[in-house]
C-alpha cells in the first residue's frame, strides 16, 4: 500500500501552491499552536518520543530521546536551537524543497521545537549556495513575526521565541553539528571533541540541539494527528512517512514523501518511472546519499527503504538520496568521484582524514584506470579501515564506506580492469606514496 | 587597522598564491588599497548584528563578508572580497584580522581573488556526472573559450569553476551562475544558457526543460488531491 495524499506532511513538496501564510494555513499549518503548546513541555517531547521519529539528517538517532538531553531547568545559560539546512550531502535536495516551497512547517516545527527544549532562541543554517532559498525563508519569517507567530507570546502560546536565518558559504563539514556551531559562532567550521555534547555545552557555550530540517518540519503535523498516527507508517523503530530523493539513472527523477520501510523497487517504479532500460539494466544503488555504500542490484530487489534493512545489507538509510546507477556506469569512476568530494570537503583537522582522503582519492583514480596491482585492492581496503573511526567527526568515516562498499561488491571488476591495462601498458611502474599535495 | 586610508598599502597576509615575486607583483596589482561599506550595506548590518548576542559579535563574520562580496558585485560588476576589506569586517567586529583571513579563506564561496562577471559553476559531483555534468561542462568550455577550472575568459565575462554537490541532485545536472541555479541540463542548453547571458540577459532559474520543482516530468505520481488553494 502506497502512502495517500492525506497522509502526506509536505502536501506543497512541488511548490504547486505559493509558500504564503495565508497558503500554509489552508493547508493546515499554524492552526491553534497555543494549545500544543499548551499541553507542556512534556507531552510534547513524549509524544516526539512515542512517535517513533528518528533524525533526518543522515544518523537516524530518536529525536525525542535527543530533545530529552536538554536541561530541565535552565542554570542560567540560555539554551537554543538550531535548524540544520546545510543539505550537502551528494545526491541529498528534499530540505531545500521544505524551505523554498512550505518555509512555515519548518518555522512552527522550531516554535514547539524550542518549547520543547526551553530555548527562547532558535537559529536555522542553511548552506550558503541556497542563496533563493534563504530569502523565501526570511521572507516567511518575517510574516510570522508580522502575525505575532514568533517573538513575545509567539501565536498567543506564552512563549518567547526568536528566529534567525545564518547563511553559510560553501563547507560541507558545517553538516557536522559541532561544525556548524563553530561555523555560526563566526569560526572556520572545524567539529568539535565530544564530549560535552552540544546539549550541555553548544552554541556560546549554552545548551544547544542541532536538528535537520525535515526533523522539525514534521514535528507540528506529528503532534495535530498524534505519534500513533505517524507511528502507524513503516516498520517498528523505523516509523513514519519520509522524503526521498530519487535519481541518477531513471526515468523521471523526483522528490516524493513516501511511507517507511517502502520497497526499493517499488519506490523506483512508482514513482522515478523505473530504471532507464528496465530493472534488469540496474548495475547497483546508493541508497542514502553519498556516504552510505553501494549495494548491488540484487539487494536492491527486495530491500526495504528503513534504518534497520539497510543496515543489514551493510549500508545505511542516510538521507535517504537513492543514487541509481544502470549497466551503462563506469562504477569505480562513480566512486572515485566521491573519494573526491571527499578529500575537497575535509576540513583538514585530524590527520588520517585530511592525508587519507587524498590518498583514497589517488589510489581510486588508478583504480579508474586499472593502473595498479592487485595488491594494492588489500591495501586501500586495508587503509579505510585504518581511517574510519580515528578521527574526531564521521566525515572519514562517510569518505571510506563507499570505496568499502565498492570492494565488498565489485572487486572482480577491478581485478579485470587491472589486467586489462597490464595487458595494453605492462605492469605500471609502481607509485610511490604520497602525503598530501 | 591602519589599512583602508587609502595612504598605507594593504598588509601582507602571508601565504598568497605561491609567493614568487611575479605572483606577488600581481596580488598587489588586484587588490584595492581601499574599502568601505556602502549605504546600502550599512542599512543591513545593524539587523544582521541584531541576530546575536551583544558580546557574540563574531557570528556576523560571514554574513559581513556577504555583503562585501555583494556590494562588490554592485560597485565594480565583479563579486570578490579583497583583503582590505576583510580588514574592515574585523575592524567592525572587533576580531582579529587573522580570524577573518581564516574564515574568508576556508569557505569555498568566497572569492578571495577577482573573477569574471558572471560565475559559472558547474557541478561534478556523482549524481550530476551520472546525468551529464560532463556534457555541460564541454559546453561552459566550448561557450567561454576556458580552457582549465578557475579560468576567467579573455574577455572578462566568465569564470568557471568545478564545484561539489550543490544540493539539486533529482534535477541534475545543474550549472550554477552566481547564486542562481539552472537545472536538468544538456549540452545544447548550456550552450543557451551561456549566450543569453552574453546579450545581458538572465533566464529565470530553475529547470530548464520547464520541471515543476523537484516533481518527476509528466504525470505527477503523488499530490494529486491536496486541501489548499
Amino acid at each position: 500500500m502506497a502512502l495517500s495524499d492525506k497522509d502526506r506532511i509536505f502536501t506543497n513538496l512541488y511548490g504547486l501552491q505559493p509558500w504564503s501564510l495565508h497558503a500554509a494555513r489552508r493547508r493546515g499549518a499554524w492552526d491553534n499552536t497555543a494549545a500544543l503548546i499548551a499541553k507542556g513541555r512534556d507531552w510534547v517531547v513524549e509524544e516526539v518520543k512515542n512517535s517513533g521519529l528518528r533524525g533526518r539528517g543522515g544518523a537516524g538517532f530518536p529525536t525525542g530521546l535527543k530533545w530529552s538531553f536538554m536541561p530541565k531547568q535552565s542554570d542560567g545559560r540560555p539554551h537554543y536551537l538550531v535548524v540544520n539546512a546545510d543539505e550537502s550531502e551528494p545526491g541529498t535536495c528534499k530540505d531545500r524543497d521544505i524551505i523554498r516551497h512550505d518555509p512555515h512547517l519548518l518555522i512552527e516545527g522550531c516554535l514547539l521545537a524550542g518549547f520543547a527544549m526551553g530555548a527562547n532562541t532558535g537559529y536555522i543554517y542553511i548552506r550558503g549556495e541556497f542563496y533563493n532559498e534563504s530569502v523565501v525563508l526570511e521572507a516567511a519569517i518575517r510574516e510570522a513575526y508580522e502575525a505575532g507567530l514568533l517573538g513575545r507570546n509567539a501565536a498567543g502560546s506564552g512563549w518567547d521565541f526568536d528566529l534567525y536565518v545564518h547563511r553559510g558559504a560553501g563547507a560541507y563539514i558545517c553538516g557536522e553539528e559541532t561544525a556548524l556551531i563553530e561555523s555560526l559562532e563566526g569560526k572556520k567550521g572545524m567539529p568539535r571533541l565530544k564530549p560535552p555534547f552540544p546539549a550541555a555545552v553548544g552554541l556560546y557555550g549554552c545548551p544547544t540541539t542541532v536538528n535537520n530540517v525535515e526533523t522539525i518540519a514534521v514535528v507540528p503535523t506529528i503532534l495535530r494527528r498524534g505519534a500513533s498516527w505517524f507511528a502507524s507508517f513503516g516498520r517498528p523503530k523505523n516509523s513514519g512517512t519520509k522524503l526521498f530523493c530519487i535519481q541518477g539513472h531513471v526515468n523521471r527523477p523526483c522528490n516524493v514523501e513516501e511511507e517507511m520501510s517502502i520497497p526499493l523497487r517499488e519506490l523506483i517504479e512508482r514513482h522515478a518511472g523505473g530504471v532507464r532500460g528496465g530493472w534488469d539494466n540496474l548495475l547497483a544503488v546508493i541508497p542514502g546519499g553519498s556516504s552510505t555504500p553501494l549495494i548491488p542490484k540484487h539487494v536492491c530487489e527486495d530491500v526495504l527503504m528503513d534504518f534497520d534493512a539497510l543496515r543489514d545489507v551493510k549500508s545505511g538509510l542516510g538521507t535517504a538520496a537513492v543514487i541509481v546507477m544502470d549497466k551503462s556506469t563506469d562504477i569505480i569512476k562513480a566512486i572515485a568521484r566521491l573519494s573526491k568530494f571527499y578529500k575537497h570537503e575535509s576540513c583538514g583537522q585530524c590527520t588520517p582524514c585530511r592525508e587519507g582522503m587524498g590518498w583514497v582519492w589517488r589510489v581510486m583514480e588508478r583504480m579508474v584506470e586499472g593502473r595498479a596491482e592487485i595488491e594494492e585492492i588489500d591495501v586501500l581496503e586495508n587503509m579505510t579501515r585504518r581511517i574510519e573511526g580515528h578521527t574526531i567527526c564521521a566525515l572519514a568515516d562517510g569518505g571510506v564506506w563507499p570505496v568499502q562498499g565498492l570492494i565488498r561488491h565489485f572487486r572482480p571488476l577491478m581485478e579485470e580492469r587491472i589486467a586489462a591495462y597490464k595487458a595494453r601498458h605492462g605492469s605500471p611502474q609502481p607509485t610511490l606514496p604520497m602525503a598530501a599535495e | 587597522m591602519s589599512s583602508g586610508d587609502g595612504k598605507t598599502p594593504p598588509p601582507d597576509i602571508g601565504g598568497g598564491f605561491g609567493g614568487t615575486h611575479a605572483v606577488d607583483e600581481m596580488e598587489r596589482r588586484e587588490q584595492p588599497t581601499h574599502f568601505a561599506f556602502d549605504e546600502e550595506s550599512e542599512k543591513r548590518i545593524p539587523e544582521i548584528l541584531a541576530r546575536y548576542p551583544e558580546n557574540r559579535k563574531a557570528s556576523a563574520v560571514i554574513p559581513l563578508l556577504w555583503l562585501v562580496q555583494e556590494q562588490m558585485r554592485r560597485q565594480t560588476g565583479v563579486a570578490w572580497v579583497p583583503k582590505v576589506a576583510m580588514d574592515v569586517v574585523a575592524a567592525r567586529l572587533g576580531m582579529p584580522p587573522i580570524r577573518v583571513y581564516e574564515v574568508a579563506t576556508f569557505y569555498f564561496m568566497f572569492n578571495t581573488r577577482p573573477i569574471g562577471r558572471y560565475h559559472l559553476q558547474v557541478c561534478g559531483t556523482t549524481p550530476c556526472m551520472l546525468r551529464g555534468a560532463e556534457e555541460v561542462e564541454r559546453a561552459c568550455r566550448d561557450a567561454t573559450g576556458i580552457t582549465g577550472w578557475g579560468q576567467t575568459s579573455a574577455d572578462g565575462m566568465f569564470t568557471l569553476s568545478e564545484v561539489e554537490c550543490v544540493g539539486a541532485c533529482v534535477n541534475a545536472p545543474v550549472l550554477q551562475v552566481d547564486l542562481d541555479y539552472y537545472e536538468d541540463l544538456d549540452y545544447e542548453s548550456t550552450l543557451r544558457l551561456i549566450e543569453a547571458l552574453r546579450r545581458g540577459e538572465r533566464p529565470k532559474p530553475g529547470s530548464v526543460k520547464g520541471r515543476q520543482g523537484s516533481a518527476p516530468e509528466g504525470e505527477r505520481t503523488t499530490l494529486l488531491d491536496v486541501p489548499g488553494e
